[in-house]
């Protein structure tokens, strides 16, 4: 086992203004907040294991206390064998760990720049960090920006920066919070390619934090739903599938107002409301009964359209559903 | 894997990280070179300033704290080396509630290197070496115009102080970046210390009260920096509170005030963890 957490808590105190007038105002109050409460779980060797929660449900803490920045109030956590604080740097020389929102490149170097010096820093001679960083930087397509400052580099081409930095040092276990926060489609694709490419070929173990149910469907084999700080499913993803492919909004504008009765929808989609004085329409639909465009034509036989929008579910109803359906 | 355990130990690699670091360090600061070459220049006008502030106390009044011009520009050329070089190394822990608020320090924390080594090597400051030219200029007159009666024992302690000096600023730096992790915009406080320091040091520390003199010598140490050491090499009496042999307390006081903020350091970086202090 690569990561094994054992009951896993975090508090954080915080201090808030004190009430009352004069002396009594500098009398601070704290109050304790549990971020991460009695998680346990473990990862294997090789697996691909996606985090997912909605934002303050305790996923940061949880990767802080793995990757050796915070230390746990309770329980027991080793990854890799090693015990995250105590060990931090022996651990770092085996894992790799990649932020969405913060950059561990060197900012006004050339992206080239950067790799020396981590390979370094990871105490490997060049003769092993090189061919390592020529294959990650042609399988990332680095190629053309490589001698581009990392400051003049678009957040696609920094992040498989990023994630070719956080790979150099061959490491078997990387963890990625929200690693395609902010991408474009293409760059999102590629980057979720290249990551499964990596497990597969090298074995790596891969543990994510996203927003995104996409990247959870092409990487993970596995989901832990953590919600208000406790896990609340763990298991595959066929459990999650279901419902995550299930019931995409279509959000329509007609040219003209309309009743909501009037229109004509087919099986599998299902009428939510009208807005704007009958302009607006939401309907939901399942996507393995009904196509986009099927039902599109279907509407368009009621009423001229104007406008339509698409909508993925978001994270939130599906830790709800999935949270509900685990009980 | 025993082929890279073997390595860890190797001087090879650390001095070749050390030199990687630096030199992207060093590149990175001059990507802009406009900028740099302001920042360079205003480093030497603020250091011209600080020259001028004692030139100007001196050309109204014959001695101050008893010593002539010729002689406190030593304290203030002593002084001004030692910060320069301090600052050069670990000023960068000036901005630690920066960095802990933007999150860089948990970047620092996922990479296998001691967090100030990191540090240091981030912000190498090549634009205070600007600082440091002026205050070497300092050096030269201040060499020039007093009348020292060498003998080897004065060498070894001109060769020491600078040194020292930098080492009390340098370990003064650490203690202010540790502090920014209890006082979350403790950068001020931090400053009294640093910068505060550098002004005691530069000053003849007989202009100070007794009390003053007394902490800034043996809890502050910012007189070891440069005036009582410049009391040995001028052989003069120091005051009250200064007596001259503490011209040669400098050494064991950096390494007494490294030992203390490097607990402190430690401290500070098991407090954001929440490990416990």
């Amino acid at each position: 086992m690569i990561i094994e957490a054992e009951q896993l808590s975090r508090n954080f105190t915080v201090a808030e203004a004190g009430e009352g007038r004069g002396w009594n105002r500098l009398r601070r109050r704290s109050r304790t907040i549990h971020a991460v409460r009695d998680v346990s779980f473990t990862v294997e060797r090789g697996e691909a294991v996606g985090y997912i929660g909605a934002n303050g449900a305790g996923k940061s803490t949880t990767i802080k206390m793995l990757t050796g920045i915070l230390v746990p109030s309770s329980g027991r956590v080793t990854v890799c064998g090693l015990q995250p604080v105590p060990q931090r740097q022996a651990l770092a020389r085996k894992i790799g760990v990649v932020f969405g929102q913060r950059s561990q490149l060197w900012w006004d170097l050339p992206l080239q720049d950067s790799f020396p010096i981590l390979g370094a820093m990871h105490r490997q001679p060049e003769s092993r960090w090189r061919p390592r960083f020529s294959e990650l930087s042609e399988q990332m397509g680095l190629g053309p920006f490589l001698t581009s400052p990392v400051r003049q580099l678009s957040l696609g081409q920094r992040m498989r920066g990023e994630v070719a930095a956080a790979l150099l040092h061959r490491p078997e276990l990387v963890i990625l919070d929200e690693p395609t926060i902010g991408l474009d489609m293409i760059s999102k694709e590629s980057l979720r390619r290249f990551l499964d490419f990596e497990r597969r070929e090298h074995g790596t173990t891969l543990l994510l934090t996203t927003h995104d149910m996409s990247d959870v469907q092409r990487l993970c084999q596995r989901i832990l739903v953590v919600d208000d700080g406790v896990i609340a499913f763990d298991g595959p993803l066929t459990g999650l599938s279901e419902v995550a492919e299930a019931r995409r909004t279509m959000v329509i504008d007609f040219v003209a107002p309309l009743d909501g009765a009037g229109l004509v929808l087919p099986p599998g989609a299902e009428h939510l409301g009208a807005e704007a004085e009958g302009i607006r329409h939401r309907i939901a639909f399942d996507p393995r009964l009904l196509s986009a465009a099927a039902l599109l034509a279907a509407v368009s036989t009621s009423a001229e359209v104007a406008d339509l929008s698409l909508h993925e579910p978001d994270i939130e109803d599906l830790v709800r559903q999935l949270y509900t359906s685990a009980r | 894997m025993a082929e890279i355990e073997a390595l860890d130990s190797t001087w090879v690699t650390n001095a070749k990280l050390l030199r990687l670091l630096i030199s992207a360090r060093l590149r990175s600061q001059t990507a802009y070179r406009g900028s740099f070459a302001a920042d360079v220049a205003g480093q030497v006008v603020l250091a011209l300033t600080e020259f001028v502030e004692l030139y100007a106390i001196l050309h109204n009044i014959p001695t101050f704290g008893g010593l002539t011009f010729a002689q406190a520009l030593l304290v203030f050329a002593f002084a001004s080396i030692g910060f320069s070089i301090g600052d050069l190394l670990l000023g960068e822990t000036d901005s630690m509630s920066d960095a802990i608020r933007m999150g860089k320090l948990e970047v620092l924390l996922t990479r296998p290197l001691p967090v100030l080594l990191q540090l240091m090597t981030s912000d190498f400051q090549l634009r205070r070496v600007g600082r440091l030219a002026f205050a070497l200029l300092a050096m030269a007159a201040a060499l020039f115009l007093t009348d020292i009666d060498w003998d080897p024992g004065k060498v070894v302690l001109f060769i020491i102080t600078p040194l020292a000096g930098a080492a009390i600023f340098g370990a003064l730096f650490v203690g202010a970046g540790a502090s920014q992790f209890w006082l979350v915009d403790g950068r001020q406080f931090g400053n009294a210390f640093t910068y505060g320091g550098r002004y005691v040091a530069s000053m003849p520390g007989a202009a100070l009260f007794l009390p003053m003199q007394v902490f800034f010598t043996f809890v502050v140490p910012a007189t070891l920096v440069a005036y009582a050491p410049s009391l040995v090499l001028l052989e003069l009496e120091g005051p009250a509170g200064i007596p001259s042999w503490t011209g040669w307390l400098g050494l064991p006081a950096a390494v007494v005030l490294w030992g203390l903020m490097l607990l402190l350091w430690r401290a500070a970086i098991k407090k954001y963890t929440g490990a416990g202090g």
